[in-house]
């Protein structure tokens, strides 16, 4: 059914971001546009969300072209989903920078960028055309670059070269492999291409096209062999960049990558091979990683990557139940990596520093605050019935299924890691006694009541999301079970799109 | 001409690939601009190369009956030209700042552990 409504998530943040222009140096009449930019964004994707929901999916001819010679926007279940989680941590983050991002960095323009960053990502998951996808891509990483290098201190800017070269490397790639799909199929429309490719006579080029897609999504969403840029870069920016970085960068790489595998190509064995020991090595590398980490944002950055492994296991596994799984674990995921950063954030104002060794005491200096973060904890590392958990038990008993006890292993491993990491750094942060010498700094108590608001209130809405997808969990498994229906039988997308 | 444009791909691809591999800020540059421009005659060479026979149905046709020229390819590779010359000015811009902050061309000195995260 076509609906021009699909559109309005990225038109909202365009618009935002181009009034924001207008009032350059006004930063507080900035915070205000931006709230209320993210709110009525929130407002769209939820009914852009319940529509899909309950009507199934939309589509939009950009200019009445029609496809598959013009650029389509498609909302099904799963881009709507994304679309409606990147608007609850877009408004959580935006809230968090009004008090959490320094006046000199809005000055040179955070909040512009920042809703031409969220746009980027609705166009990106909206998208039904692989060019235009590539296109979003770049809008993102180019605002990505900017609010990564905002402020310009040194450990940021040496964060930001290796950002961007593999970022830079990772859309070649991605570009050489649409280059490629467009050469032996003629075509970019996504709907028509997965008509088109098992027809191509020549099938060992179809697989040299995935291991160019899979290097390029790959790096993106930073899976084994190409992930080291994420945790030398992602501990440099404020905490307010790294959260919305943490929590949506990486998965729209992984959106990418569940799209073109099962609607563009279905990938044969393989590839799901590489896909399952990417996973496996993604998920070790990552868990160990966060071990010997004493800041908490790097350990934060490691387990990113390590829970990456589970999504990208899902995958590799191809089957009904483990898309099931890894969907539902991509939703709780976005959810918690956003609200991570944005504690670490907290508390830094809280304490003045990051380093787990210069911390401690704060259970009891803030028991309000400390028990909220230890919600947010629990639910990262599955403690039943909060949201990490049902996602495993989809994933455990889909790899039973296909005997797969590599990813057992390694699920069993990065879950206890992720356990001790988590339970190390309460211990560290939360029960320790304060460190005498130096005496903790702390901005917070100087705070005004509202900054003090606009930094817990966003935890509070991310941690409430997070609560209530696990304790809402039949809605949720129900949604990502209809997705990964979606993902095996790609008819009614095709039939959506080309109206045949 | 195919097979000309077929070995200056290559030739783009492998010199943009080592030079990216390289320690220097300067080469890491370079790298990103060959590759670039090596990408978008890749997507004009799999157009499928046709001179002379533009993309216009003949008056008294309906249809096309010869081959012609493709001119999808010609507005994917303008957009690939206008994105990677943002990129390229934003990484211009920025490893020339790195440079004057750590005062050295060497990729490897950019480990300086940091004194406090914001």
């Amino acid at each position: 059914m076509t609906d021009n409504q699909i559109i309005t998530p990225v038109i909202v943040h365009l618009f935002t971001a181009i009034l924001q222009l207008v009032f350059w140096r006004k930063t507080v009449t900035q915070r205000i546009l931006s709230i209320t930019g993210c709110l009525i964004g929130f407002a769209l994707s939820l009914n852009l969300f319940t529509k899909v929901l309950q009507g199934g999916i939309l589509t939009m001819n950009a200019a009445n072209w029609q496809p598959p010679f013009g650029i389509v926007f498609v909302a099904d279940l799963l881009s709507s989903t994304l679309v409606l989680l990147t608007s609850v941590s877009a408004l959580a983050v935006c809230i968090f920078s009004a008090t959490g991002i320094a006046r000199s960095r809005m000055l040179y323009g955070y909040f512009p960028i920042f809703h031409f960053l969220v746009m980027g990502l609705n166009g990106a998951f909206l998208t039904g055309d692989i060019f235009n996808q590539y296109v979003w891509f770049e809008v993102i990483i180019i605002a990505s670059f900017v609010l990564l290098t905002l402020g310009g201190r040194k450990a940021q800017l040496e964060g930001a070269v290796k950002y961007m070269a593999l970022n830079i490397l990772a859309s070649t790639f991605f570009l050489t492999g649409i280059a490629l799909l467009y050469g032996i199929t003629g075509t970019l429309n996504m709907a028509d291409l997965s008509q088109k490719v098992p027809l191509v006579k020549d099938q060992s080029m179809v697989n040299l096209i995935s291991v160019f897609f899979l290097t390029g999504f790959g790096i993106k969403a930073a899976v084994f062999p190409l992930y080291f840029w994420l945790p030398s870069s992602y501990h440099t920016p404020p905490s307010a960049v790294a959260a919305i970085f943490g929590g949506l960068l990486t998965k729209v790489g992984l959106y990418a990558l569940f799209r073109f595998f099962t609607l563009v190509i279905v990938p044969d064995n393989t590839i799901r091979i590489i896909l399952m020991g990417m996973a496996v090595l993604t998920i070790l590398t990552g868990a160990f990683g966060a071990i010997i980490k004493n800041n908490i944002r790097r350990l934060f950055s490691y387990l990113i990557v390590c829970h990456i492994g589970f999504i990208i296991g899902g995958l590799g596994t191809y089957s009904k139940v483990a898309f099931a799984g890894a969907i539902f674990y991509l939703i709780h995921d976005i959810m918690v990596k956003t609200n991570m950063f944005l504690i670490a954030g907290l508390i830094r104002q809280l304490r003045g520093t990051m380093d787990m060794d210069r911390l401690g005491g704060l259970y009891a200096g803030y028991p309000k605050i400390s028990l909220l973060i230890a919600i947010v904890l629990f639910s990262l590392t599955g403690v039943p019935p909060l949201s990490g958990f049902w996602p495993k038990i989809l994933l455990f008993s889909a790899a039973f299924d296909t005997s797969n006890y590599a990813f057992i292993g390694s699920l069993v491993l990065g879950s206890f890691i992720t356990l001790y990491v988590v339970a190390r750094m309460w211990s560290k942060v939360f029960w320790k006694s304060a460190p005498e010498d130096p005496p903790p700094a702390n901005n917070f108590d100087l705070l005004s009541p509202l900054k003090k608001t606009s930094l817990v209130l966003p935890v509070c809405i991310l941690a409430s999301s997070s609560l209530f997808i696990g304790l809402n969990a039949e809605f949720i498994a129900r949604v990502a079970d209809t997705i990964s229906n979606e993902m095996i039988d790609t008819t009614p997308y095709i039939k959506a799109v080309l109206g045949k | 001409m195919e097979l000309l444009l077929i070995f200056l791909i290559g030739i783009l691809y492998a010199a943009g690939i080592y030079l990216m591999l390289r320690r220097s800020m300067v080469r890491l540059l370079l790298g990103i601009m060959l590759l670039g421009n090596g990408c978008n005659l890749l997507i004009f060479l799999l157009g499928n190369i046709t001179k002379g026979k533009p993309p216009v149905i003949a008056e008294h046709a309906k249809t096309f009956t010869d081959i012609y020229a493709d001119p999808v390819p010609q507005a994917l590779i303008l957009t690939a030209i206008v994105i990677s010359f943002g990129l390229t000015s934003f990484a211009i811009v920025l490893l020339k700042r790195v440079y004057l902050l750590v005062n050295t061309d060497d990729l490897d000195g950019l480990n300086t552990p940091e004194e406090e995260d914001l």
